[in-house]
């Protein structure tokens, strides 16, 4: 099981690394995406620094829900899909590792970007350190949850916009206490509570997800 | 010919239900009927004025039975679809897909008269209160079990995926519930409640109650209309259909 798993994950990451502007791609939109905003809503530094953590975190949850439609397309088209699941291993490996790789090539890059946003919203070093931590525990949530949604609609027509209408609602206790956190540490109050719960999120997440996403791969290969 | 002896599951073969159902609903119906007629007398003409509300809180007779029966409903939904995956049991499925719009037609009454009740008690059509915010999410949950049934062509496909998603947003549901609630004590601190309220008159309960039997009722016979429609298209192929329509279908 742990084999499958390795050599799934590595397989994924080495595709990634074949096709490098591909994989560039949440992390620009991510960027692209944040920079509408003092466009949109004015140039003033408290109100910027007020809506930060909220629209980072929207924009992370878009770029990793429009990027992880894509996790199972490719092996479905050429049928190794099929093939990782008719191995006797279970199929939860499989859904563990994909699910594992988004968040290497998406979750990861994101939380990489967060200190140069930090920068472009004028977030105080405290403010951004919990908003890098919340995004360490919940971008995992995501991909866990965003894996589960591209399984059930797996070469559907509509795909895109489907899962992304189907995982929003169940992403968002991670919204809520993610940028939660970064409130409550610029109103200089302690946000361990925060992170008790999104960490309780992230194991529940954990556990439960690749089990429904095996599922649902079976379904949809069916 | 003698008809088979009667089991628990005698009713779960679509062509004996597709008859029981059709016995059963106009009887439904009118007790639906009956029953939110009583319930709105009650509620518009014969329980009292709310000392601090006013005639606005009578909208409640709607509102609160509506809102329990989406949340139920959902629950209901799940658990048939869940069956119908479990067991391979055809019916139960059917079920589940003849619920979704229902219960998502009670979510949007609920909010929408809880946007009728909020406009003259808290000054705005719309709050994020916690119970607003999160039979919202509910509403989106409704609306994506909707769409992704509707998106899969193979039926049993889209039957198993949907009861998947059910079980997954049910397992949601309380989560989602209580971390709305809890941001929402972070942001407002404390809302005007409903629960603050003095204790209700006995004919306001008298009321919504049976408001609450009227949409049951309505809820079985609405239901059970659809999935009788359901059950005549998925069965098209087999004779008992044929019979039914006369041999029209299929030569």
């Amino acid at each position: 099981m742990r084999d499958l798993f390795l050599a799934v994950l590595l397989r994924d990451l080495k595709l990634a690394s074949r096709r490098r502007i591909d994989s560039l791609l949440p992390v620009v939109f991510f960027i692209v995406a944040l920079s509408l905003f003092p466009l949109g809503v004015g140039p003033e530094p408290q109100m910027l620094r007020d809506i930060a953590p909220g629209i980072v975190w929207v924009c992370a949850l878009l770029a990793s829900m429009l990027s992880v439609g894509s996790l199972f397309a490719g092996d479905l088209a050429d049928g190794s899909l099929e093939q990782m699941l008719l191995a006797p291993q279970p199929a939860i490996a499989v859904a563990a590792a994909k699910s594992a790789a988004h968040w290497l090539l998406t979750g990861l890059p994101l939380i990489v970007a967060t200190p140069l946003v930090g920068l472009l919203f004028g977030l105080s070093g405290p403010a951004l350190a919990a908003l890098l931590a919340g995004l360490l525990l919940g971008t995992p949530i995501l991909s866990l949850l965003g894996a589960l949604g591209a399984a059930l609609t797996l070469g559907l027509r509509s795909g895109g916009m489907l899962l992304i209408l189907i995982v929003l609602p169940l992403t968002m206790p991670a919204l809520i206490f993610g940028a939660g956190a970064v409130s409550n540490v610029e109103a200089g109050l302690s946000a361990s509570g925060h992170f008790s719960l999104l960490g309780a999120l992230l194991l529940g997440t954990a556990l439960g997800a690749p089990l429904a996403t095996a599922a649902a791969l079976r379904i949809s290969t069916e | 010919m003698n008809s088979p002896p009667l089991r628990l599951y005698t009713f779960a073969a679509p062509s004996r239900f597709y008859r029981l159902a059709g016995r059963a609903v106009p009887w439904f119906w009118a007790a639906a009927i009956a029953l939110a007629l009583a319930g709105l007398y009650i509620g518009f003409f014969v329980a009292p004025t709310d000392a601090t509300q006013g005639e606005a809180y009578r909208i409640i007779f709607i509102h609160v039975p509506a809102a329990w029966m989406s949340m139920l409903l959902y629950l209901v939904m799940a658990f048939w679809a869940g069956v119908g995956w479990a067991f391979k049991a055809r019916l139960a499925s059917m079920v589940a897909r003849a619920i979704a719009p229902t219960g998502a037609m009670f979510t949007f009454l609920a909010l929408w008269t809880g946007a009728v009740w909020g406009k003259p008690t808290w000054g705005a059509w719309w709050v994020w209160d916690a119970r607003l915010t999160s039979e919202l999410i509910l509403l989106f949950l409704y609306l994506g079990y909707i769409a992704l049934v509707n998106a899969i062509d193979d039926v049993r496909r889209a039957d198993q995926a949907g009861a998947l998603l059910a079980l997954v947003g049910s397992v949601n549901v309380p989560i989602i519930y209580f971390s709305v609630k809890w941001w929402n004590t972070l942001h407002q601190g404390a809302t005007i409640s409903m629960t603050a309220a003095p204790k209700m008159a006995s004919t306001m309960l008298t009321a919504m109650l049976l408001m609450t039997l009227a949409f049951w009722a309505y809820a079985f016979a609405v239901v059970f209309t659809r999935t009788r429609a359901i059950v005549v298209e998925r069965e098209a192929h087999s004779g008992w259909v044929a019979e039914l329509v006369g041999g029209r279908m299929h030569p």
